[in-house]
């Protein structure tokens, strides 16, 4: 079923924002509303075309009259977010998780006509640990539920979205676990991360990184929309990276922070408003998370254009990294050393 | 510059040079040989694999495992241990099939887990097809700062159902010591004896993914460090699940950190088949408890067989 008037949150930001370009250009599509707090900006706006911007807050229960009065029939929840506003937005960033789905879902139960939900969710609900098995798949559970930060309001959201499903049966309910996001357009905490000079990381341990390409998040976001996929989806990206091997990659120099410093040098980063990360992302730096993406290609007929790697290679060639030591340094070096021993011979 | 120049005209030559040995179609090898001497290859190993760590070109599985590094770095240190200090010699390596995946069930001991580390070796330089074994380890492990790191790194994994099924149905070869930390801290005098097998959890592994399962034996490692003794409060002060005591350490420091160099034999069994119980034959707990049984029954008899047969701890 295609859906006739589309409502999607978070459109300020960048996931949103394009989605709603998306369906915006899609003719099938009547109506695309975009609700957020803060208008987009303008180069997005102008991307998102015919589509309409209402400004209002998901917490306030004004969002019922949006989706009563426009006919809203499918609505696509994009505005969890890990990324606080700034170094005190963390209450925020939780009220706008949590109490804007509680709000929205609310909305949604009380209109007849919307038929569909789209949840973007993130895998940390798996949360991060030495105790977990290797990889995810959607039937697992965290081992020990994440005490705060995002990882915590990603699973009550979900919560809410599973009795939200119980209560209407008859809506389909896509949830979206997604990975990292990475991409040269995107803006995340790991993308800012990865373009510092020298890169923190925590001493003596590796996490295994799964990405994302955000071009991939669009497109799945979009098939969800578009198509009746109901159910729980792990996306990511085919393959993993070491956060070390990715460091690498993006010609970064990686400066291990014994265990004990590390909420002091994460403090450091936040005040300089550089990365701010919460606690449970510092676990995910030392464990990392991988997840099973077979039910994503199988039942939900989609496979990621980008794997891990290029993913990430995409983001350092699209944000022009430049590397610390010059390729062609090494290489010549290489060269030298190799030349000089065979004078040797 | 005008070295610059130089350097690109040797290079074709010699990358034809070694891709000619590679493929072995060019019928002057020797003289080829004499040409680029054996430390320059090396070398040119060597430095092609640093170009590739520092650049992160490498690839690693969704498990963590590191090919390249294990191969190169993790590896080799081992070969000295296995080949002059153990001398182990192996047996029955064509008991571990050429693909496809299979469990190795083997007994555990020698209150360091050098026993892993040697099998593990073992197969990569002397099977046939130079397999990687992913080993199932305990938790501690994973949770340890750079030993966890250096465990995925190396291949293995926590020993969980869900890791071990996902590894055999992709094909791998698994080795499981389900005596766990009972069996490789267990005190001298009971050296030998196995003990309890876990909850047959890697049994139910390899019968839901069909799997076959290997029984492997291991004599000599339970020699290395013969513990007398386990400061049990110091071992909860570190966290350790015992502090070992042996009549070297830690009376003479890290001196008594040597190993012992007793003779060793990793002999692999005949497989067990797991394919042949049907479906569901996982949620019969009779038949994993009997399968768990009789994979230990053979590892026990086979170690009392290999002692037999040995005359002396250290000269074999």
């Amino acid at each position: 079923m295609t859906p006739k008037v589309v409502l999607v949150t978070g459109v300020s930001r960048f996931l949103g924002g394009h989605l709603a370009a998306r369906f915006a250009a899609n003719p099938d599509i009547e109506r695309v509303l975009g609700v957020d707090t803060e208008p987009p900006p303008r180069d997005l706006l102008r991307r998102m075309g015919r589509a309409e911007f209402v400004r209002a807050d998901i917490r306030n229960p004004l969002i019922s009259k949006v989706i009563s009065t426009a006919n809203v029939d499918t609505v696509v929840h994009a505005s969890v977010t890990a990324s606080p506003a700034g170094p005190t937005g963390r209450t925020v960033m939780k009220e706008m998780n949590v109490i804007g789905t509680m709000q929205l879902l609310a909305a949604c139960q009380k209109s007849p006509r919307v038929q569909k939900l789209v949840v973007k969710s993130t895998s940390a609900v798996y949360g991060s640990s030495s105790r977990d098995p290797a990889v995810f798949t959607e039937d697992m559970g965290p081992k020990d539920l994440p005490s705060s930060g995002y990882a915590k309001d990603a699973v009550e959201v979900e919560g809410y979205v599973r009795g939200f499903g119980r209560r209407r049966p008859d809506v389909n309910v896509t949830t979206l676990r997604f990975t990292n996001f990475i991409g040269p357009r995107i803006d995340t905490v790991l993308t800012r991360y990865f373009a510092l000079p020298v890169v923190p990381t925590v001493l003596g341990y590796d996490a295994r990184v799964q990405l994302l390409h955000s071009e991939d998040a669009l497109a799945v976001l979009e098939r969800a929309t578009l198509h009746d996929l109901p159910g729980v989806f792990n996306v990511g990206g085919d393959g993993v990276l070491l956060l070390s091997q990715a460091i690498r990659r993006a010609g970064r120099l990686n400066l291990p922070v014994p265990s004990a410093a590390v909420p002091t040098v994460g403090g450091f980063f936040r005040s300089a408003r550089l990365v701010d990360f919460s606690p449970d992302q510092m676990r995910f730096l030392n464990w990392g998370r991988v997840i099973d993406t077979t039910l994503l290609k199988k039942e939900f007929g989609f496979t990621p254009r980008w794997t891990t790697q290029q993913a990430f290679d995409d983001y350092v060639s699209g944000r022009g990294l430049k590397p610390l030591i010059d390729p062609e340094t090494i290489d010549a070096a290489e060269r030298g050393i190799l030349d000089a021993a065979a004078r040797f011979r | 510059m005008a070295g610059a120049r130089v350097i690109p005209l040797h290079d074709p030559e010699r990358d034809a040079a070694r891709r000619s040995r590679h493929v072995e179609v060019v019928p002057e090898p020797e003289q080829q040989q004499s040409a680029t001497p054996d430390w320059e290859r090396r070398l040119t190993d060597l430095l092609s694999f640093a170009r590739r760590r520092i650049a992160g070109d490498y690839q690693v599985d969704e498990f963590g495992f590191d090919r390249d590094l294990t191969e190169n770095v993790l590896m080799p240190p081992l070969k000295p241990l296995y080949e002059k200090w153990f001398r182990v010699e192996t047996s029955g390596l064509n008991n571990i099939p050429q693909a496809g995946g299979a469990l190795i069930v083997a007994n555990h001991s020698g209150t360091v887990p050098l026993d892993a580390l040697m099998t593990s070796f073992g197969i990569a330089s002397e099977h046939p097809a130079h397999r990687h074994m992913r080993m199932l380890g305990a938790d501690l492990v994973f949770r340890t700062p750079v030993l966890g790191a250096l465990a995925r790194k190396s291949g293995q994994t926590l020993a969980c159902n869900p890791d071990a099924e996902r590894l055999l149905s992709s094909g791998e070869l698994v080795g499981v010591w389900p005596e766990g930390f009972k069996g490789v801290g267990k005190p001298f005098k009971d050296r030998y004896k196995l003990q309890r097998f876990g909850r047959g959890g890697f049994v139910s592994a390899a019968l839901k993914t069909g799997a076959p399962i290997i029984p492997c034996s291991i004599v000599g490692a339970e020699e290395i460090y013969p513990m007398i003794g386990d400061i049990k409060a110091l071992a909860r002060l570190l966290g350790f699940p015992y502090f070992p005591v042996t009549p070297f350490f830690p009376l003479l420091g890290p001196l008594g950190a040597i190993p012992l160099p007793s003779k060793w034999y990793i002999e692999f069994g005949e497989p067990i088949r797991t394919d042949v119980f049907g479906e569901n034959a996982a949620d019969d707990p009779m038949l994993v408890f009997n399968l768990t049984d009789q994979v230990r029954e053979t590892i026990q008899q086979t170690l009392y067989r290999l002692l037999t047969q040995r005359r002396n701890v250290f000269l074999g």
